[in-house]
């Protein structure tokens, strides 16, 4: 077979049938712009999770006179029991899970309410006393937090646990639901492409009908009478996977990196570099499909 | 060169067989006319000697090919070996006269060179030497016929078959192309053409295979199109 005859035969398909080649472009152009959204909605959590839970802490924050009997009903925070979570945060069952950890007292905690709100509304009405002793932790694996938090939650003297990775639930929550509509939205689009690439194909070869008897006559190969063909649904479905990819750079480009990442810069968001690394999977999927699309609407038509 | 053994072919859906039980032996140099009326089977033997069908039963050997059996993946190969021509002459349109036959070889992988030289050769063997950028169109029907010839024999096989290939010609053109299979037979390629033509079949006194309702009825060597003058009734069935 010869590379340059399959060439022109490629190009004669996509001549004779631009508008149909043209729709599938398009239509793999925005399935696989969802797909590459769900991807990189994906790549997010995971940049918020690497960044943040690492910097995410236990609080254990003790008891004191103020807090209700049902949660300490024995007031604030003997010196045994203090003794007791402080040995229980050396024990060999968490020195594994921990990182490092260190003791902020009342005082501390109202000197940090001090220093840290800008308009002290909040120290204006509280003293020390109405503040909570707390050991922070971090750990040494943020996945294994709630191990730590379960063994401190019924020590007495314990007032409350937090794991600060909770105020990221519903960003993650958020995200998640995103990926998922995403997704859908791309599967359905995914799914009208490959039926349009596979009745495209079917155009073309009903097109090209006469070229193709001629061929099975004087005894082409399947492939060389299928490959262009392939090749034609293949190229449509690259282009839209190149377009979409474009799309994604652009908007990660324009949106996030210049403007948003500037204004929100804890959020870290996604940039070109996640973009470009979820490409080969965007189009290796465009790819395999319009493979396959056209590959079984040629096998069933174009036989020998 | 070819041998059907006992072949038989339905198609589905019809009540009669196409062919059934059809013995016969065509050996390598030979013209044989396949005659008869229209369903009486040429076609479905000349389909089954292409391989685009398939014998229900019996064996069919076409060059050294057994068609019953060949898988599917070596038919390409085996269609290489054979030339095709039919009544409607099946040329593309769109490309000229050199392009049309250059296509075939090119669809199989020849080379340019080789594309370069045996195209020319080949135009010149039908009488074409004037007509290479030509268009179909552009040419009479006896000059269509002669380039879907020269298509099915640029790659030199040795079995030509040909399916009325003069049933769209005028006689003056039909008579041309009857002298260039002649010729091509000379030069040693087995000749099978099913055909209606009587004057054609009469004239040129060869083999005759006469099919009727899927059988063989008569198998004559150097023959008419009817041994014996035949009543008006079968004479009309004939005409297409």
């Amino acid at each position: 077979m010869n590379l340059s005859f399959v060439a022109r035969e490629v190009w004669e398909g996509v001549r004779g049938n631009f508008s149909m080649v043209l729709s599938i472009v398009l239509v793999t152009f925005v399935s696989l712009s969802f797909v590459s959204v769900a991807a990189l909605l994906q790549v997010q959590i995971g940049n918020l999770k690497s960044y943040w839970f690492d910097k995410a802490q236990i609080a254990i924050y003790l008891c004191n006179d103020f807090e209700s009997e049902l949660i300490c009903p024995s007031g604030a925070i003997t010196q045994t029991e203090q003794i007791a979570v402080a040995g229980q945060l050396k024990s060999s069952a968490l020195v594994p899970y921990i990182d490092t950890y260190y003791f902020e007292s009342q005082d501390e905690a109202y000197q940090r309410l001090l220093d840290g709100g800008g308009e002290l509304t909040a120290a204006q009405y509280l003293n020390p006393d109405q503040l909570n002793a707390t050991y922070w932790v971090s750990l040494a694996d943020p996945e294994k937090a709630a191990l730590v938090v379960e063994a401190f939650e019924s020590q007495p003297g314990v007032a409350a646990v937090a794991d600060q990775r909770s105020y990221f639930d519903p960003i993650i929550g958020l995200l998640n639901g995103a990926t998922l509509a995403a997704g859908s939205i791309a599967t359905v689009m995914l799914f009208s492409a490959a039926l349009l690439t596979t009745t495209t194909i079917r155009l073309s070869a009903f097109s090209r009908r006469r070229e193709i008897g001629i061929m099975r006559l004087v005894g082409a190969s399947s492939a060389s009478i299928q490959l262009p063909f392939i090749l034609e649904g293949l190229i449509a479905a690259l282009l839209g996977g190149g377009l979409a990819i474009g799309l994604n750079l652009f908007i990660v480009e324009n949106y996030l990196t210049d403007s948003l990442a500037t204004e929100l810069a804890f959020a870290n968001f996604v940039s070109a570099t996640d973009v470009l690394a979820v490409a080969p999977y965007v189009l290796g999927l465009g790819a395999i499909l319009a493979v396959l699309a056209s590959g079984i609407s040629t096998f069933r038509h174009l036989r020998t | 060169m070819i041998r059907l053994d006992n072949v038989t072919k339905t198609y589905r859906g019809a009540g009669a067989s196409a062919l059934y039980e059809v013995q016969l032996q065509i050996d390598r140099g030979e013209f044989v006319f396949l005659v008869g009326a229209s369903g009486s089977g040429k076609s479905s033997l000349l389909k089954l000697m292409l391989r685009e069908e398939k014998p229900d039963s019996g064996d069919l050997f076409v060059l050294g090919e057994n068609l019953r059996t060949l898988p599917q993946r070596r038919v390409a190969s085996y269609r290489r070996k054979l030339g095709v021509v039919f009544q409607d002459f099946r040329l593309l349109p769109n490309k000229t006269v050199f392009q049309n036959i250059a296509f075939a070889l090119q669809v199989i992988g020849k080379s340019r060179a080789f594309i370069e030289t045996s195209v020319p050769d080949v135009l010149r063997l039908v009488g074409l030497e004037g007509k290479f950028f030509d268009f179909p169109a552009a040419l009479s029907g006896g000059e269509q016929q002669r380039v879907a010839l020269a298509r099915a024999l640029v790659n030199r096989p040795e079995l030509l078959l040909a399916d009325e290939p003069t049933g769209n010609l005028d006689p003056d053109n039909s008579k041309e192309i009857m002298g260039l299979l002649s010729r091509i037979n000379l030069s040693g390629t087995t000749i099978v053409m099913a055909t209606h033509d009587r004057g054609i079949v009469d004239q040129m006194q060869r083999r005759v295979v006469e099919i009727q309702a899927g059988r063989i009825v008569r198998d004559a060597e150097t023959a008419s199109y009817r041994e014996v003058p035949s009543g008006p009734v079968e004479l009309s069935e004939d005409q297409p």
